[in-house]
């Protein structure tokens, strides 16, 4: 067990490798409740969360899902989010463990500044996570719901608020319910997925999400960080009503990027961890890794870094400082793997 | 009985070292395997470079984390594993046998006396381990 912000929370089950191999192959599950889990209700909700954050969530229609980041002044990024609108008045916010505290106030103030109902639900609930290519066969109470939408169904008696989301490049659902009954929920789960499904930890559920290129917050995104140079322009909304961080989000996205998010193949012997120095041609330090390791499914040692715009290309070298080596390293489109449908 | 074998030496590091005649194969412990879980890269210094007691001569990496390997003994290296950067797993299957690092030809077999002997080791992890 690793303290996770706060939380004691398994590395591993099984074995990283057993793990990550059985999400790609057949199923995980994975205890996610250290997230936080945010609910604004009320006429002036939708305004509440529109105005905190770069998605259009104003035409989001009921029981669908968004993701998108809350940034400040600056446009700098305070925390990446999934938001689900529940009802016409009714929305869910989740975020990272480790952000839990600033995203809560921020949407505690504006929801009193505002009039909205505000409640953090977090400790009161739990959020576990079924990823696979099997999760739909497991859940068949849930094999209609569609990516990215949310529905609350009752699974063998436990009411459950399930969503098509998930954070492994996988087919999959994450399923919210009160917190008394989550040990219920994971062991019938695990019963229904005998021989299939595994109970899947942190190290799995980073390796997965690497190998999607899925940014990971404190990694690829934080607070010196915008989304435009991580490459996840395609979740602000530049052009919607106000909301914090737009004029300066608006300003970065005139402006040439100050450094790009790419991904990496190491071409040599190597794994590049975060942190680690990216070397150009003439030898200078131009960059830092944000994430790296072994990727089991390409068995490729894979990382994502920044680097400046010239380096950014597809195809361009690079070498990775590991230790007193320098190592070769290639720019490879993202994501690194992409499940068939 | 200790859980670890009787006929090697230890370090504090979790590094075995084996006398077999004049030589000395190293590799590392149950315990680091645990430890580490999955080892997908073991970095070992070249056939026939010296390393000294207490130093760094390689490095262990497993999907997490990376970890220096310290040697037992200052010596050559007379031989390093082959099959490890293929098949680094080895080290997790099998710690004492084939996921052996290195042959050490030491500059003094006497200095193996100072390390640890299976029972001191196992008292070591205990402590550790709180």
């Amino acid at each position: 067990m690793v303290d996770f912000a706060g939380w004691d929370m398994p590395v591993q089950y099984s074995g990283i490798l057993d793990e990550h191999r059985a999400v790609r192959e057949r199923a995980g599950l994975f205890d996610v409740s250290h997230m936080g889990r945010l609910e604004v209700s009320g006429p002036a909700s939708t305004q509440v969360v529109d105005s905190l954050v770069t998605q259009r969530v104003r035409e989001l229609e009921s029981g669908r899902a968004a993701y998108g980041f809350c940034c400040n002044d600056a446009g700098f990024i305070l925390d990446d989010i999934i938001v689900y609108r529940l009802g016409a008045e009714e929305w869910l916010v989740i975020c990272n463990a480790g952000n839990r505290e600033p995203i809560t106030s921020l949407f505690a103030e504006t929801s009193a500044r505002l009039g909205a109902n505000f409640v953090d639900r977090s400790d009161a609930t739990a959020l576990i996570a079924l990823q696979g290519p099997r999760a739909r066969a497991l859940l068949p109470e849930a094999a209609a719901l569609k990516r990215f939408r949310v529905e609350t169904l009752i699974v063998e008696g436990i009411p459950a608020r399930i969503a098509c989301t998930g954070y492994t490049g996988e087919d999959g659902f994450e399923l919210m319910c009160d917190a008394g009954q989550v040990e219920a929920l994971w062991k019938l789960l695990l019963r229904r997925g005998e021989g299939e499904l595994l109970p899947a930890g942190l190290g799995a559920r980073d390796t997965l999400r690497m190998e999607a290129s899925l940014p990971l917050y404190g990694h690829e995104i934080d607070a010196k960080t915008r989304p435009f140079e991580a490459g996840l322009a395609r979740f602000v909304a530049l052009d919607k009503g106000d909301f914090l961080g737009q004029a300066a989000l608006r300003a970065a996205a005139e402006a040439e990027l100050p450094r790009q998010l790419v991904g990496l193949v190491m071409k040599e012997r190597g794994i590049a961890r975060q942190g680690y120095a990216v070397i150009d041609e003439a030898g200078e330090v131009v960059g830092e890794v944000t994430s790296g390791g072994p990727s089991p499914t390409l068995q490729q040692n894979i990382a994502m870094a920044y680097v400046p715009l010239r380096l950014s290309a597809l195809g361009s070298s690079v070498k990775i400082q590991i230790r007193d080596k320098r190592v070769a390293a290639e720019v490879v489109a993202m994501p690194f793997y992409r499940r068939s449908k | 009985m200790s859980q670890y074998p009787e006929d090697l030496r230890y370090t504090q590091d979790h590094e075995w070292a084996r006398v077999e005649g004049d030589t000395v194969r190293v590799g590392v412990t149950s315990y680091a395997v645990r430890q580490l879980g999955d080892v997908t890269l073991v970095d070992l210094p070249a056939q026939g470079s010296k390393v000294q007691a207490h130093q760094r001569f390689g490095d262990i990496e497993s999907v997490k984390t990376v970890s220096e390997l310290f040697a037992p003994i200052s010596g050559e290296v007379i031989e390093i594993n082959p099959e490890l950067e293929s098949r680094p797993e080895l080290v997790n299957e099998s710690p004492y046998g084939e996921g052996w690092m290195l042959v050490i030809r030491p500059d003094n077999a006497a200095d193996l006396g100072e390390l640890l002997d299976a029972a001191g080791y196992a008292a070591h992890v205990t402590k550790i381990d709180g």
